[in-house]
């Protein structure tokens, strides 16, 4: 008789909903958790894989030296690599494409890489305007190395010790 | 005063475009910051909403998105009205004109101060009652007009579930009737007078309840929202509405849920009277402790769609025919026995 009397009360009294309303009112006052996005950013990983860069060595010498296994590795197929001897008689590229709209950003071309020339950057905030822009060609490639190489080598060296 | 200044001005016309011109006056005088609340109620829906889940909310279109509300106006203004194939094309036009009319017209009889009423009419009560029940037409026939399962199924639960409610706050509404001895909106609230102890929520507890949770289900707001359901119904009853036809609908919901919010601070919480009766609280002007009690109403709609899941259907139609029913009928008696054969009945006037 009591319990039951226990429960009417309860209902009546909407005591669940006042308690609820109390958990949802608590929320209204804390900090807001929002990252304002084009302002604020979140902190990336070192392993992030955006969009690619070709390296150069400390010398200028840029590191590809037209092995073609990241061509070989690529499960999109986003790699063209053509390749030709120069007057010094190192193989080197004439052509390194880059199909962005096939590239999956999965990472293995880094990987395959011997001499570490192709990387993933950490630069998601890309875009293009004409249908043409998605394939980016070797001298691109090298631009965005030399413009970003400060930043991917201190990505490389924070990750060194896991790889 | 007003009228007068306005005479002056309009001397020279013909007394019948004058009386036509000052209506059209009075309507814009409530209509247009009617318009503007409910624009910046859809914001401060958005704005709580987010509060309440640790976000920010909208705050990209203009200082801190205040000028949010315009964007969404101006998309909505600019979008392609379609008119399903195989729709009543009429029935499907005119439905939310007839959803949106009675929410505007209800604000005819609402007092927002001691002389700021457009209609001081004897009836009030009744007229709001009247109206208000208008709204479910545009409802059902949204949902037959536009040839749809999903707008049909949303707009068969909609209508039951309004109905369902309807009866439970038309009773909490002859509770009021009771205790104040008038229809009259006006004098239903100079009843209230003496401050906040004075105010019908406390002799009116239960059916201050009622009332306000079926308002809730009577705008079909969370956690009675199964009129839309994005799963089973899609968006309910207007699915096949887009540009201003849906921005209608969103107006009528809007304006419905402040009406609800100005009404239940007439009935239980003293209209434009302020909490307690002293100096500096009194010469506050009655429109702004009326604008203060509506907003604490409505955000506590919003507080409700924040914290609540949704009722499964079958509960919502238990609630509103087994429980809230019962209770108002009940309280009605209470207050009648009360008022008449008891000494305490003076607590119920």
């Amino acid at each position: 008789m009591t319990s039951k009397l226990q429960q009417l009360y309860k209902t009546f009294s909407l005591q669940e909903l006042r308690k609820g309303m109390g958990v949802t009112g608590r929320q209204f006052f804390n900090k807001k958790t929002t990252i304002m996005y084009p302002e604020e950013k979140t902190p990336k990983s070192p392993r992030f894989r955006g969009l690619h860069a070709l390296r150069r060595y400390p010398n200028g010498e840029e590191r590809c030296i037209a092995c073609k296994l990241c061509e070989a590795v690529c499960p999109a197929l986003a790699i063209t690599i053509d390749s030709e001897e120069r007057e010094d008689g190192t193989r080197r590229t004439t052509r390194y494409d880059i199909d962005l709209f096939k590239c999956i950003y999965c990472g293995f071309c880094e990987e395959a890489c011997p001499v570490d020339s192709i990387v993933l950057t950490d630069i998601h905030e890309f875009h293009m305007e004409e249908n043409e822009e998605r394939l980016i060609d070797k001298k691109r490639l090298l631009e965005l190395g030399d413009k970003y190489e400060a930043d991917i080598a201190a990505a490389r060296k924070q990750d060194a010790p896991y790889r | 005063m007003i009228y007068d200044t306005f005479l002056l001005f309009t001397g020279w016309l013909p007394e019948s475009v004058q009386t036509i011109s000052w209506i059209v006056i009075k309507i814009l005088a409530i209509i247009a910051p009617l318009m503007i609340c409910v624009a910046y109620f859809t914001f401060a829906e958005r704005k709580v909403i987010g509060y309440f889940q640790t976000r920010v909310g909208p705050n990209r279109v203009g200082p801190k998105g205040w000028l949010q509300p315009i964007a969404d106006a101006v998309k909505l203004m600019f979008k392609e009205l379609v008119i399903p194939a195989r729709s009543n094309r009429y029935l499907f036009l005119f439905a939310p004109v007839l959803s949106l009319a009675p929410a505007l017209a209800a604000w005819a009889v609402i007092p927002f101060s001691d002389t700021l009423v457009l209609a001081n009419i004897d009836a009030g009560l009744l007229y709001i009652l009247a109206l208000t029940s208008m709204g479910v037409y545009g409802v059902i026939l949204a949902g037959w007009a536009s040839n749809s399962k999903y707008a049909f199924l949303g707009s068969m639960r909609s209508a039951a579930q309004i109905v369902a409610y309807e009866i439970a706050m038309g009773f909490a509404l002859v509770g009021v009737l009771m205790v104040a001895g008038s229809l009259n909106l006006h004098q239903i609230v100079t009843r209230q007078s003496g401050g906040f102890w004075e105010w019908y929520w406390l002799p009116l507890l239960p059916l201050m309840l009622v009332y306000f949770i079926s308002g809730v289900a009577e705008t079909n707001r969370s956690p009675f929202d199964v009129a839309e359901g994005e799963s089973e119904i899609v968006a309910g009853f207007h699915v096949e509405y887009s540009g201003m036809g849906f921005a209608v609908f969103f107006l009528a919901e809007y304006a419905n849920i402040i009406l609800i919010g100005a009404l239940m601070v007439l009935m239980f919480f003293g209209g434009w009277l302020p909490p307690v009766e002293i100096a500096p609280l009194t010469l506050l002007p009655g429109l702004f402790w009326f604008g203060m009690k509506t907003f604490i109403v409505c955000f506590l709609f919003l507080w409700l769609r924040a914290t609540f899941p949704r009722y499964r259907y079958d509960q919502i139609m238990r609630l509103g025919w087994k429980v809230l029913i019962p209770v108002t009928l009940v309280w009605i008696v209470v207050i009648g026995l009360g008022k008449f054969y008891t000494p305490i009945g003076f607590i119920f006037s």
